[in-house]
C-alpha cells in the first residue's frame, strides 16, 4: 500500500488532489457523479463582499487543450455562502474546505477573510489576488509585489486560519511576488491562476468573449505552470499548490516533484465530472509503476 | 460514459441524426439535453435530445447541424465507434407544470436546428392526451428537416420558409399568427431573434409558454457559472436551471 497523505499547514488530507476554485462550485453539483469525500479537500467558488452577476455571455470559448473563460467571479456573497452553502455543504461533505476570498479593496478582502474565519468548516483561506476577468479588482493586486504584500498582511491580520495567496501568472516575475508574500505572512501559496488570452470568431470577426479577453486553463498551460511552481517552489519555504492543466495523476506527480505539496485541478473537471475520482483513483498505481512509496518523498525531487 | 453510435447519417446536406446506445436512464424530459465528448476538442457539444428510449441498455437520438470544427467532425464518426457523453443535462419542457397540463392543444414553434427537441416533446404531449399542433419554420427548401417525423405522430405541421421555397413565405410566427385563437400554450425552441417573436406572438394573444435557450457551455452540468442568464427570479445557469425558460421569468 503506497502513502497519498499530505499535510497542509497542519491540516492532513487523505490525498493531494483538490478540485480548483471556480471549477467546482459549492461541491453541490458533482453529487450527482461521486462521494466527493473521497477528495484531499476542494477550493470553493470565488467568494467577494457582495453578490455578483459577473461578466456578460458569451463567458466561455475553446481552444486547443483548453478554454478560456470569462466568468467575472459570478457568486452569491459571502453572507449567502456562509448562511446556505456551507450549511448545505455541511451535509454531504465531511472535511475542512478551502474558502476562495476575493474583493475589490483591501477592506473588501479583509471583510470576507474575517467572515469566512468564523465558519468551522472552513480549513484554510485561498485569497485570490488573480483573477483576470474583473476590472478594477483581483488581478491589480496580484501583479504588483507591494499590493500583493498588502493584501496578504491585512487578510493575516483578520484570520487564525492558515493562509494561501494565489498568484497570477500574468507578471514578469512570479517568483518577486511570492516571496513578498512570504515576508508578508502567507502561510502558502497557490499558484497558477488562469492566463490572460482571447479567441476571435472568424464568422463574426469579433472576440468571442463578451468580455473581449479571459482566462487560459487546461491541459495546454501545464508546462507553464509546472515551470512557474518550480520557480516558486524553490524560492519561498512555505507550501505550494501547484495547478494548470492538470489532467491525470501523471500530471499530479511532476508537480509534486516541481516542488507542489498538494496539487489543484481546474478545467478537467468541467469536461469531465468525474476528473478527480479518476485521478484519485490511478494515483496509487501511477505511483507503484514509478517505485514511489509515499508521495511525500518525491516533493521538490526535480530539483537537483 | 461511454456510447455506441449506431446511426450517424446524413438528413440534409448540414443536418445529420445520430443515435447512441448506452446508459439513458438520466434523461427525464424532452428538451433535455447531451454533452458529446467529440474527438480532438476539449470542451464538449451540448446537443438537445430528439428522442430516447430510457433503459440501461437504451438509445438516444440527437439531431445535429454542421455549424463549425466540432459538429464537422462528429459528423465523420463512423457507426460502431464510442463516444464519451453525459447525458440527461438540463431540466427540459415541463408539460406537468399547472399553466401547461391544463392545455389541451399546445402549440410547438422550432426554427431550424431547434426543432429536434420539440420531436420528444410531441410525443409525451400524445401520451398526455392532448392534442398538439406544429409550426416548423426554416431558410430554404433544402434545410426542411423532421417534417416528415412529427407528421407520422399524427399533428397538424405548418412549414414555413424564409424564401417561400417550401410551405408558406415567412417566419414562423406569420403562420403562427394565423392559429390564433386554436392554440391555449405554446412550446418553443429556435434561435434568440425567433424566441423573441414568439414571446410577442404569446404577449399579443395572452397565452402562456415554454422557451428553450441556448448559451455558450464549458461543463453543461452547473459547476463553472460559464451560461448564466439573467431572469426575473435572479440569474439562472442555462445548463442547469434551463435550457428551458418559463415565458413568466424571461426579461427582453
Ligand atoms: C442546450 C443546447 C442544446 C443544443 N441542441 C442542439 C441540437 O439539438 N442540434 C444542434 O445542431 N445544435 C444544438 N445546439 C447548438 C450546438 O451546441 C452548437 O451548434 C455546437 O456546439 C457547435 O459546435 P462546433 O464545434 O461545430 O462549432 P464551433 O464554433 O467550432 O465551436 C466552438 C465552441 O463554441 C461552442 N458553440 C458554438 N456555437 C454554439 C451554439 N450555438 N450554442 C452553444 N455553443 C456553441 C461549441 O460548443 C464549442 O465549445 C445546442 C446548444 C445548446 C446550448
Ligand atoms: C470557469 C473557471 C472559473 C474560475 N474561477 C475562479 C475563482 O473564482 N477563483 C480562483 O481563484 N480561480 C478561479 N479559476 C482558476 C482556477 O481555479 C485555476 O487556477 C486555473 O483554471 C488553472 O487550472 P486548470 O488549468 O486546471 O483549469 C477559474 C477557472 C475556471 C476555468
Ligand atoms: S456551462 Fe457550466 S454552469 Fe452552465
Amino acid at each position: 500500500m503506497v502513502d497519498t497523505r499530505v499535510t497542509l499547514s497542519g491540516i492532513e488530507l487523505s490525498n493531494p488532489v483538490i478540485p480548483a476554485s471556480g471549477t467546482f462550485g459549492f461541491g453541490q453539483e458533482f453529487r450527482d457523479y461521486y462521494d466527493i469525500n473521497i477528495l484531499g479537500t476542494f477550493s470553493f467558488k470565488g467568494t467577494t463582499g457582495e453578490e455578483r452577476f459577473g461578466n456578460d455571455t458569451p463567458r466561455i470559448a475553446e481552444c486547443t487543450a483548453g478554454m478560456l473563460n470569462a466568468v467575472g467571479l459570478q457568486n452569491p456573497g459571502v453572507e449567502h455562502v456562509i448562511t446556505h452553502e456551507l450549511p448545505q455543504l455541511a451535509t454531504f461533505f465531511h472535511k475542512p474546505v478551502m474558502a476562495n476570498v476575493n474583493g475589490f479593496s483591501i477592506e473588501e478582502y479583509v471583510r470576507v477573510a474575517a467572515m469566512l474565519d468564523a465558519q468551522p468548516a472552513v480549513g484554510w483561506l485561498e485569497v485570490n489576488i488573480s483573477c483576470p476577468n474583473v476590472h478594477g479588482g483581483g488581478m491589480a493586486f496580484g501583479t504588483s509585489a507591494e499590493n500583493a504584500a498588502a493584501v496578504t498582511r491585512a487578510v493575516k491580520a483578520a484570520t487564525h486560519k492558515p493562509v494561501y495567496v494565489k498568484l497570477s501568472p500574468n507578471v514578469t516575475d512570479i517568483v518577486s511576488i511570492a516571496k513578498a508574500c512570504e515576508d508578508a505572512g502567507a502561510d502558502g501559496l497557490s499558484l497558477i491562476n488562469t492566463l490572460l488570452g482571447m479567441r476571435i470568431s472568424l464568422r463574426t470577426q469579433k472576440p468571442i468573449l463578451a468580455n473581449t479577453m479571459g482566462g487560459f486553463s487546461g491541459p495546454a498551460i501545464f508546462p507553464i505552470a509546472l515551470r512557474m511552481v518550480y520557480q516558486v517552489a524553490r524560492a519561498v519555504k512555505v507550501p505550494v499548490i501547484g495547478m494548470g492543466g492538470v489532467t491525470t495523476a501523471e500530471d499530479v506527480l511532476e508537480m509534486m516533484l516541481a516542488g507542489a505539496t498538494a496539487v489543484q485541478v481546474g478545467a478537467a473537471n468541467l469536461v469531465n465530472p468525474l476528473a478527480c475520482k479518476e485521478i484519485i483513483e490511478a494515483l496509487p498505481q501511477a505511483m507503484e509503476k514509478y517505485g514511489i512509496q509515499t508521495l511525500t518523498d518525491i516533493f521538490g525531487g526535480a530539483w537537483k | 460514459m461511454q456510447y455506441t453510435v449506431t446511426e450517424n447519417r446524413a438528413l440534409t446536406a448540414q443536418v445529420f441524426r445520430l443515435t447512441l446506445m448506452g446508459d439513458t436512464r438520466t434523461f427525464t424530459h424532452p428538451g433535455q439535453f447531451a454533452q458529446v465528448q467529440v474527438p480532438g476538442f476539449y470542451l464538449r457539444r451540448p446537443l438537445s435530445v430528439y428522442d430516447w428510449q430510457p433503459a440501461e441498455a437504451g438509445s438516444m437520438t440527437l439531431v445535429y447541424k454542421v455549424l463549425g470544427e466540432g459538429t464537422r467532425a462528429l459528423a465523420g464518426i463512423p457507426k460502431g465507434a464510442v463516444l464519451d457523453v453525459l447525458p440527461g443535462l438540463g431540466n427540459g419542457f415541463q408539460p406537468e407544470l399547472a399553466q401547461a397540463a391544463k392545455a389541451k392543444a399546445p402549440l410547438l414553434i422550432g426554427g431550424g436546428i431547434g426543432t429536434p427537441p420539440l420531436y420528444g416533446l410531441c410525443k409525451a404531449l400524445l401520451r398526455d392526451g392532448q392534442t398538439p399542433a406544429v409550426v416548423l419554420g426554416f431558410g430554404t427548401a433544402e434545410e426542411v428537416i423532421l417534417q416528415d417525423d412529427f407528421a407520422a405522430l399524427g399533428v397538424p405541421v405548418y412549414v414555413t420558409t424564409l424564401d417561400g421555397s417550401a410551405g408558406r413565405k415567412g417566419f414562423v410566427t406569420d403562420a403562427a399568427e394565423t392559429l390564433a385563437g386554436s392554440f391555449d400554450y405554446v412550446y418553443t425552441c429556435g434561435p434568440e431573434p425567433m424566441l423573441k417573436a414568439v414571446y410577442g406572438l404569446c404577449q399579443r394573444h395572452d397565452v402562456d409558454g415554454q422557451f428553450s435557450f441556448e448559451e455558450r457551455m464549458a461543463c453543461g452540468f452547473g459547476a463553472c457559472m460559464g451560461c448564466s442568464c439573467h431572469t426575473k427570479y435572479g440569474s439562472k445557469r442555462i445548463c442547469k436551471d434551463g435550457p428551458v425558460l418559463l415565458k413568466e421569468e424571461i426579461i427582453w
